[in-house]
């Protein structure tokens, strides 16, 4: 079991390691010296001699991964039976409008306003994707087809609840779309106290976190992760999930019901899904705008890929691509078109989705060779004795 | 010295990992002679036909083909010497006509279209002279430009695979059906095999889509034929008729191996049988004068137990009764219709059948996975009708699926969580919405090692188990869970005689505690040893109540196909 990890872990090096080389001829098929921008990246990234440890970037990183490991887990739940939910876009961009909206109308102390808000995001995350589930369980539509319309009419809703109800009211001369700002008490602070709390006890290394702010609400993808697996790994819910996602027909026989199973994957993915846009919204622009980050959702697909639904697989997974995002704002100052950061990403994916294949089989000959190997050491006798008295001797071989 | 034998191995040894499947195995096959190779799950037949047929190459041994010594890479390369193989799955394509599954692959050309693969290229080179032109003249620096020259540069690229890929499909040969059609006609004329070429596969019946296998094997210009448990799917009338085919076969010339575990029929059809065990071969005897007995026992190494049950525990307590119980499928067509039975505690009701006559839907409505549309289902007096499948199960009903990939297992899951199947709402795998870790794995070993499932531990994966483990494992794992109902689709299956045997013990023991089971069955011997009352079920009706104690087996088959009748009390 020790050697499975090591394999599964080999799989996403190796593509990376891949993606670097595709993506290192292209950039010098295009007239760029790929060592210099991929030294450019690491500089910007992780480490230069001027600046030292860039803890800013890490920061960055992070802050860059929570909302892709919030959307990638939205998406591997639904994965995990089956369900393919591509509708995380437009969840949770309705999920952040309504939250936004309601959290600037109310006033609370933030142990009560922080959870409004979050709470209101799920549900609406979740309402979303029910439609989608409902459809699917009641008319057969298939969830691929809907959750795809469904973004469609999320980003157009969203637009126009945006510049028309949930429009801040603009001052003369102003013309500004978003929506009322959330006060204070519906925020969550960053957590730049903790690093300053760590750097004190660590003499040896600066962490100097520059003008970043690493997102609070890290903590509650944290917790989402580990909440995901006990749910997934722990409880008979999961099991069920998995059984349905693994073999329909055996969990129906097995008492699962499959209607009931989809609605309430796709709720529970949607209330996930309201939670992608949280971290950007409580922890940096504190409303919403046309300017809120988009494509969260169809990038959280491409990290549960990345991570096989695994919850620490899809947390590298997340990182990776923050890391990358990050690094790449680099390569535009210095001439170098950023865009092959996402040819970089989409050959990462490609070539994990390979290597996984190939793991898997080698994994499952070794399994096959031990189930051989266990079938030999009980050979003799031929025919089967059942645990009874009436088991029959051994028969001579 | 006569004519050299048609196939002959010699000390064919394979080792797999860990085992090995073939020990020193002799085989003489002559020429035109039915030759069946008999041999328990796992004693190494199959293992032994791939090495025939080239998809696995033996570590020692040599093959001799009329009398030369051969070696295959590939199952092409023994097609080219005239061996072919008729699988036990059908790998037919349904949705297309037996024409096109018997040339599929082996298609004769009318030779390549050059100017259709010139038609689809010229366009393609075109848009992708264009676009480089364009994207070069964006920036007029080339490569080294903006993203929009990038994306004119992709498109460009793109438009030209694509119009090679096109190039290079519409160049392949075009199929030339009509000499194929003649090909077919001929051969199934000069065999004596009927077949209407025109047909879709998907109309026809289990008997009619093997004889397009063969059919198919011998366009390929096979004479050596190897066929796996060709009998398996087949109806006892419909293996009389197999059993002409292959007749008439071998009287034109055709050798046939014939791969089986019905013994009753290999010693109808064959003129030599090879018994195999263990990966060795133990005998090979002529027809005359060995018994099935003697050949299972061969087969196994000792002596058998039959299927036939001592005495009647049959209570009159009653477990299950159905009453007029119906159900409609697409259509309005009646899948189910007026079915009524009841079953006891400590009986096992049989029911008999050609494969797709209703008894997976009957076991469906038992299941609570198809709704009832008419009538009702008393489960101890109860009417369960309106019941989900949970609640059936966890009331105490076993289920052993005739299809245990499709609803017996999770391939991919670990056996200790295949354990849970079913019985995932109850002790000991789960305590409220936890799943019990421990208590799941502990029934596991209880499983593994009452019902002898040979794995390396609880962690490996169902799909790494041989078939016959996996099936043990499904038994165990219904009988460990004390059902009270039991309903039983092929629980021998694909598995070998001393499984089977072991299982049917269980079943009698289980009966004798007061199990009620409801068996079905396609091994008519099974169904008469074990069952305590039989019916036959035909287009979704219960069309005889026999009396398993007098009924024989060809009796049987002709109420199964409707050949004979009688009126059901009711």
């Amino acid at each position: 079991m020790k050697r499975r990890w090591l394999w599964s872990l080999l799989a996403p090096l190796a593509a990376v390691l891949f993606a670097l080389v595709v993506s290192g001829v292209l950039l010098w098929a295009s007239g760029h010296n790929p060592f210099e921008a991929f030294s450019e990246m690491i500089r910007h990234g992780i480490f230069s001699d001027k600046q030292g440890f860039r803890v800013d970037s890490l920061i960055s990183t992070i802050n860059r991964a929570i909302p892709l490991y919030l959307s990638a887990i939205a998406v591997a739940i639904g994965f995990k039976m089956g369900l393919f939910n591509i509708g995380v876009e437009g969840q949770y961009k309705i999920a952040v409008l309504v939250a936004a909206s309601l959290g600037a109308a109310v006033t609370l102390p933030p142990i009560l306003h922080v959870p409004l808000i979050v709470i209101t995001a799920m549900l609406v995350g979740a309402l979303w994707s029910g439609i989608p589930g409902l459809l699917k369980v009641t008319r057969g539509v298939h969830e691929v087809i809907s959750t795809i319309m469904m973004n469609f009419i999320a980003t157009g809703l969203a637009a126009y609840l945006l510049a028309t109800y949930f429009r801040r009211v603009n001052e003369p001369g102003e013309l500004v779309i978003e929506t009322n700002a959330i006060p204070g008490s519906g925020l969550v602070p960053s957590l730049n106290s903790w690093i300053a709390w760590i750097d004190q006890r660590l003499g040896f290394v600066d962490l100097d976190p520059g003008r970043q702010h690493l997102h609070g609400f890290l903590i509650a993808a944290i917790i989402v992760g580990v909440a995901y697996h006990y749910m997934v790994q722990r409880t008979r819910f999961g099991f069920e999930l998995r059984a349905s996602g693994i073999n329909p027909g055996a969990a129906k026989a097995s008492g699962v019901n499959p209607n009931a199973m989809v609605v309430k994957t796709m709720v529970i993915s949607g209330a996930i899904a309201g939670l992608v846009g949280m971290s950007f919204l409580l922890g940096f622009f504190g409303k919403y705008t046309i300017d809120f980050p988009t494509m969260l959702g169809f990038d959280g697909i491409a990290v549960a890929l990345l991570g096989r639904n695994h919850p620490v697989g899809m947390a590298f997974g997340a990182l990776i691509f923050g890391w990358f995002n990050r690094s790449a704002q680099i390569l535009d100052l210095r001439g170098i078109p950023k865009e092959i950061v996402q040819i970089m990403l989409g050959i990462v994916i490609l070539s994990v989705v390979v290597a996984y294949a190939v793991i898997g089989r080698v994994i499952e000959r070794r399994e096959i060779a031990a189930a051989h190997a266990a079938l030999e050491d009980k050979q003799v006798p031929a025919a089967i004795g059942p645990p009874d008295a009436s088991a029959r001797e051994g028969g001579a071989s | 010295m006569a004519a050299p034998a048609a196939v002959e191995l010699k000390d064919i040894t394979k080792r797999f990992p860990g085992v090995i499947a073939n020990d020193g195995i002799q085989l003489k096959v002559e020429r035109g002679e039915i030759h069946a190779v008999v041999g328990e799950n796992g004693a190494g037949k199959s293992t032994l036909m791939k090495i025939l047929y080239g998809m696995q190459q033996p570590d020692e041994g040599e093959i001799l083909v009329d009398g030369e010594v051969t070696t295959f890479g590939s199952p092409r390369e023994a097609i080219d010497v005239g061996i072919g193989m008729v699988h036990q799955h059908f790998m037919l394509a349904d949705n297309l006509t037996v024409l096109e599954n018997v040339v599929l692959g082996s298609a004769p050309a009318r030779g390549p279209r050059i100017l259709s693969a010139l038609a689809a290229l010229v366009p393609g080179v075109l848009i992708f002279l264009a676009f480089v032109r364009m994207g070069f003249a964006a920036d007029g620096s080339g490569l080294s430009g903006g993203a929009g020259s990038a994306i004119l540069l992709a498109i460009a690229v793109g438009a030209l695979l694509t119009s090679i890929w096109a190039a290079y499909k519409s160049s392949k040969p075009a199929i030339d059906f009509v000499s194929a059609r003649e090909a077919i006609s001929r051969l199934s004329g000069a065999h004596g095999i009927a077949l209407d070429t025109r047909q879709l596969v998907e109309e026809l019946s289990v008997g009619e889509k093997q004889r397009v296998e063969i059919i198919k094997v011998l366009y390929r210009g096979a004479r050596i034929l190897i066929l796996d448990e060709p009998t398996s799917v087949l109806v006892p009338q419909e293996v009389e008729e197999l059993f002409g085919d292959l007749r008439a076969l071998v009287a034109d010339g055709v050798t046939i191996i014939f791969i089986s575990h019905k013994l009753d029929e290999v010693l109808a059809i064959a003129d030599t049988i090879t018994v195999v065990r263990a990966g060795k071969t133990i005998a090979t005897v002529k027809p005359e004068g060995v018994s099935a007995r003697d050949l299972a026992e061969l087969m196994v190494g000792s002596e058998l137990p039959t299927a036939a049950t001592t005495e009647s525990t049959v209570t009159d307590v009653l477990k299950v009764s159905m009453k007029d119980l119906g159900a409609r499928g697409e259509g309005d067509r009646w899948l189910i219709e007026d079915v009524s039975f009841d079953i006891h505690k400590g009986e096992i009701l049989g029911v008999a059948g050609v494969e797709g006559n209703g008894q997976q839907e009957l076991v469906d409505l038992l299941l609570g996975i198809r709704a009832v549309d008419t009538g009702s289902i008393e489960l101890n007096g109860e009417n369960i009708a309106k019941w989900s499948t949970r609640e059936r199960r966890e009331a105490g009903m076993g289920f052993i699926p005739a299809d245990r990939h499709g609803q017996g297992l999770l391939l991919p899951s670990p056996l200790w969580e295949n354990a849970m199947l079913g019985h995932q709402s109850v002790e000991p795998f789960s305590n409220g919405p936890m799943i019990d870790r421990k208590g799941a794995v502990g029934r596991t070993n209880e499983i593994i090692e009452g019902y002898d499932v040979r794995t390396p531990g609880v962690d490996t994966t169902a799909k790494a188990l041989s078939g016959g483990n996996q099936q043990k494992f499904i038994v165990g794992r219904e009988m460990t869970a004390s059902p009270s109902l039991l309903l039983a689709s092929h629980p021998t299956r694909g598995i070998d005689v001393g499984a089977q045997a072991v299982v049917w013990q269980l079943l009698r023991d289980a009966r004798a505690n007061g199990l009620a089971v409801l068996l079905i069955s396609a091994d008519l011997e099974e169904l008469i040893g074990l069952s305590d009352t039989l019916m036959v079920i035909l287009r979704g009706r219960m069309v005889a109540t026999l009396d398993p104690a007098t009924v024989t087996a060809p009796e049987l088959g002709s109420y199964m196909t409707g050949a004979q009748q009688e009126e059901v009390a009711s």
